[in-house]
């Protein structure tokens, strides 16, 4: 583990509490959409391997609709791999991913997608050569349906989804995250803090029901750190949205998360509240203990 | 000076010409062209039609390599199979233009999708390699399967014509070939602008994070496969008209780099760069030609170097622009839009 | 010995010399892709060069062939070192469209220049070697077959031995196995993508003599580079045993397609495209090729 995590794991980050958006309804106390008594994804007996090295054995994870749950370990713990395996990048040898009552282990990326899993990515895999607001219409890919043809002639109906989009995405998204001034932007061009912005951005743009969020604030200033942190809490208040998310700040996922779970050479080695995590003492041994001394 | 162009509405911000300038100027090369054909003179009427027919093959490449990062060096094979489909459909068969250019477009638009298909496993390099395959193996069947292709020999064609209008002047043929370009540039900034050609960039700059996103890699790339090969056919159909005539050596590997090479002249992923560089690569070797021409009374064997020297100055222009101006003309004339919009209060 | 076991072992041994030429060919594409990983396209331009320093060399002053052999090479290493410095660095790290585009480019300056220099016609080398044919049992190599193929075994040798076996060659490999690591060790890497272009263009310089030999010599003689892409791609792009034998099998197979098919074909020559469709078929199965290295893709 990093010592600016464990520098993080003692910092108190205040959050500030939810803003209400331009005189939107303000969704307070039970997130909309989603129950909380349910399953809204869970993973079982996960086991990955890569040529004979094991990144994840058996791991178990059930992750209820509308919480926040966050996934820690030390580096090389198997925290992406697990996300990675959540999304489809990469197919467990092993093991089970339900989402909303769907065994959806053999389906592909796009499609769970579709299916309303979206994600950020540790070190923001956004389009480069795109503006900001491509990077995040192309979130929408999946709910669009105009066929190729009918955009290339522009047909009315092609044309009426397209400003619908925009609309959209500018109501919900730009706006919301305030980076409404940068659409024209080329996002090669953003500061790194945006990057991270927009990478969010482009996965809200996909009106997912649960949103894998890998190390959303690593590289942040404290300042860029909380307003992330809003967002986060935000997105999950107004919207319901169930949010997992791997972090080192320490400060971050002790105040968002739930419930954490705890990773350790690809296997899982603890699950509960921040609290019961912060006691729990083999967390203590396998995460904090090799740095404490 | 532009000082700003604010936007009353995300409508008139989405539109292809946002300016009341660019509006304007796009009328004013409008009536241009029109008139052209009336005024201008038989070379330059023949350059301009040549320069529609290779800005209109070219574009289909840029669709593939400029939006989605794919390489071919087969484009011109494509062509080829629109061009012999609308060789053969009006020749054979006696069909009209109208009929046989599109269905020479569709048949290139099935010939993208076989050879795109293994895209989804190659790419880079080994799909470089593999279009070049393509182009070598349909070189082959065009100058081999005699008894459709008509051989080396090739097949010629009747002018095209319509009601009874015949279209066998490069005056008449110029409003057919100028046209249809036209359209299939709108349509291509059509494309870029919607989920489709942003799904297209999304798999060149980051095809893994595209498809989680959810983007489908396979459709997505193929499609673009076939759109650029539609357009490449479209482009081999109007050759046909244009010279009456198709030959299996009207589509060689240098074709292919021909097309490549105005693509990186113009501006890779650039629409408007597509007819920079088609206009730049196609004038510059006619400038070299009136260059040796003149050359000719002070040193006579000056014209027996032109053609080697084309190809010098071909590669030079490639190297050098992917070595200093990697954008292309597009960016250039950015930057020259750029200086004299602000000019002359700020350099 | 029946006609027909003849007719087959002839062709069976025109393959191999074929092949073998193929190999040394696609030996300058592995150099320079296993350290750089770039495609060089202009390879067959710095045969078609290594040729003319030759022929120069030659006729201009009447060098013996081995100096003239060692001329040209020399010539060529200068002509791929400046190639790397001038044209490839400033392209380090581009995408891969450019650094294809940029070697394609550099092809039509060599072939401009050359025909320039030299004249599109074609020349050949003076004679060079003894006049009688060889006899290997029943068959009848030319002797103009059989010693360039000589100087081509001994040329493929070289460099693979080289690779094996010298500081140099075990750097490169290094390199080609992972650049990081490698510059960690402290080889100095430019150096590296320095010595692999002059080496590939040296191995390009003996190939276009070889094929100069054959075949005289002419500005169209780099027409073959673009011929070796389905041995490279079948022997494995960063492999120098699969140049080999990839060069082999394809050179077999276009004998065998040239001495079996064609004759049924009515004109057509099932020999020009035999190692294309290969190529295809290599690209779908495996498209690293029979002894190239896999590469995984990370997020």
């Amino acid at each position: 583990m990093t010592r600016r995590a464990v520098i993080g794991a003692l910092r108190i980050t205040r959050i500030h509490a939810p803003r209400n958006q331009h005189g939107k309804e303000r969704m307070t106390g039970r997130p909309v959409g989603e129950s909380e008594d349910r399953d809204i994804l869970s993973v079982e007996g996960l086991s990955l391997s890569f040529g004979g090295l094991a990144a994840l054995t058996l791991v178990d994870l059930s992750v209820r609709a509308g919480s926040v749950t966050g996934i820690i370990g030390p580096n090389g713990a198997g925290k992406t791999s697990l996300l990675n395996c959540i999304s489809g990048f990469y197919r467990p040898q092993r093991g089970r991913v339900t989402f909303d009552g769907k065994d959806v282990t053999r389906v592909a990326p796009d499609r769970r997608a579709g299916l309303g899993i979206g994600r950020t990515f540790q070190n923001v895999a956004l389009f480069e050569g795109m503006s900001v607001l491509d990077n995040v219409k192309l979130g929408a890919h999946t709910r669009l349906s105009s066929g190729i043809l009918s955009t290339m002639a522009f047909t009315p109906s092609a044309r009426r989804e397209e400003l619908r989009l925009r609309e959209e995405v500018e109501n919900e998204v730009l706006d919301f995250l305030e980076i409404e001034h940068l659409r024209h932007r080329t996002v090669g061009s953003l500061a790194y803090g945006l990057q991270k912005r927009v990478d969010l951005a482009r996965a809200l743009a996909m009106r997912p029901r649960i949103l894998l969020l890998d190390e959303p604030v690593a590289g942040m200033n404290e300042e860029e750190t909380e307003d992330m942190a809003r967002f986060i809490l935000d997105v999950r208040e107004e919207r319901g949205v169930t949010i997992v998310l791997i972090e080192h700040d320490m400060g971050v996922v002790m105040d968002l998360c739930d419930r954490i779970a705890v990773l350790s050479f690809g296997e899982r080695i603890a699950l509960g509240s921040p609290d019961e995590i912060r006691r729990d003492p083999e967390v203590i041994r396998a995460y904090l203990g090799e740095e404490a001394a | 000076m532009i000082i700003g162009n604010h936007k009353e509405s995300y409508a008139s911000d989405e539109a292809i010409f946002r300016t009341p300038a660019t509006r304007a100027w796009m009328g004013i090369a409008a009536v241009a062209a029109l008139v052209f054909p009336f005024v201008a003179g038989d070379y330059l009427l023949y350059l301009a039609n040549l320069m529609a027919v290779l800005a209109l093959g070219a574009l289909g490449l840029n669709i593939l390599i400029g939006f989605t990062g794919q390489i071919s060096l087969g484009h011109a094979a494509f062509m080829g199979v629109g061009a012999y489909a609308t060789a053969i459909l009006a020749s054979r068969f006696g069909l009209p233009f109208w009929i046989s250019i599109p269905a020479g477009g569709a048949l290139a638009t099935g010939a993208g999708m076989v050879v795109g298909a293994p895209s989804l496993r190659i790419k880079g390099l080994y799909l470089a390699i593999a279009t070049l395959s393509a182009q070598v193996i349909f070189e082959w069947i065009f100058t081999n399967w005699t008894s459709v292709t008509g051989g080396i020999r090739g097949l010629n064609v009747a002018p095209a014509s319509i009601a009874g209008f015949r279209l066998d002047t490069d005056e008449r043929i110029y409003f057919l070939i100028v046209g249809v370009t036209v359209v299939h540039f709108l349509l291509a900034t059509n494309l870029r602008r919607s989920r489709w050609g942003r799904a297209f960039v999304a798999v060149r700059d980051r095809d893994v994070a595209a498809e989680i996103v959810g983007v489908n890699l396979f459709r997505t790339k193929i499609l673009a496969f076939m759109v650029s090969s539609y357009y490449a056919g479209i482009a081999g159909g109007l050759w046909v008209y244009f010279t009456k005539v198709v030959t299996p050596e009207t589509f060689p590997l240098s074709l292919s780099i021909q097309f490549l090479a105005i693509v990186i002249v113009g501006g890779l992923g650039s629409i408007k760069g597509t007819v920079y560089g088609t206009v730049f690569m196609t004038l510059v070797p006619e400038l070299l030609k009136a260059g040796t021409g003149l050359a000719r009374v002070v040193w006579p064997t000056a014209q027996s170097y032109l053609f080697p020297l084309r190809d010098v100055v071909f590669g030079l222009l490639i190297v050098v622009f992917l070595i200093f101006e990697p954008h292309g003309l597009a960016e250039v004339w950015n930057r020259v839009k750029r200086f004299f919009s602000l000019w002359p209060f700020e350099k | 010995m029946s006609e027909g076991l003849v007719h087959l072992l002839q062709l069976l041994v025109s393959g191999v010399v074929t092949g073998g030429i193929y190999a040394l060919v696609a030996m300058g594409f592995v150099v320079v892709y296993k350290a750089t990983r770039v495609i060089n396209f202009a390879t067959g331009e710095f045969m078609m060069l290594g040729a003319f320093f030759a022929w120069t060399a030659m006729s201009a002053v009447q060098a013996p062939f081995v100096v003239a052999l060692l001329v040209a090479v020399a010539a060529s290493a200068l002509l791929g070192m400046a190639t790397e410095r001038l044209v490839l660095r400033p392209l380090l790290g581009q995408r891969t469209i450019s650094v294809i585009m940029v070697t394609i480019g550099l092809a039509a300056i060599f072939k401009g220049l050359a025909q320039i220099a030299w004249s599109g016609d074609y020349r050949s080398y003076p004679a060079i070697f003894p006049r009688a044919p060889i006899e290997l049992g029943p068959i009848l190599l030319p002797s103009r077959q059989f010693y360039p193929f000589l100087i081509a075994v001994g040329a493929i040798a070289l460099v693979g031995l080289g690779f094996r076996f010298t500081r140099t060659g075990v750097a490169m490999r290094a390199t080609a196995d992972d650049q990081m690591a490698a510059f960690g060790m402290g080889i100095d890497i430019r150096r590296i993508f320095s010595l692999s272009w002059s080496l590939a263009a040296m191995t390009a310089a003996v190939a276009g003599i070889v094929v100069g030999i054959i075949g005289g010599i002419s500005p169209q003689l780099g027409a073959i580079g673009l011929r070796t892409f389905p041995v490279v791609i079948l022997g494995g792009l960063d492999s120098i045993g699969g140049a080999l034998v990839g060069g082999v099998i394809i050179g077999v197979l276009e004998n065998l397609a040239g001495g079996y098919v064609d004759p049924l074909l009515d004109g057509a020559s099932l020999k020009e495209v035999v190692p294309f469709v290969v190529l295809v078929f290599t690209l779908m199965v495996r498209p690293y090729g029979l002894f190239g290295t896999r590469e995984v893709e990370r997020l």
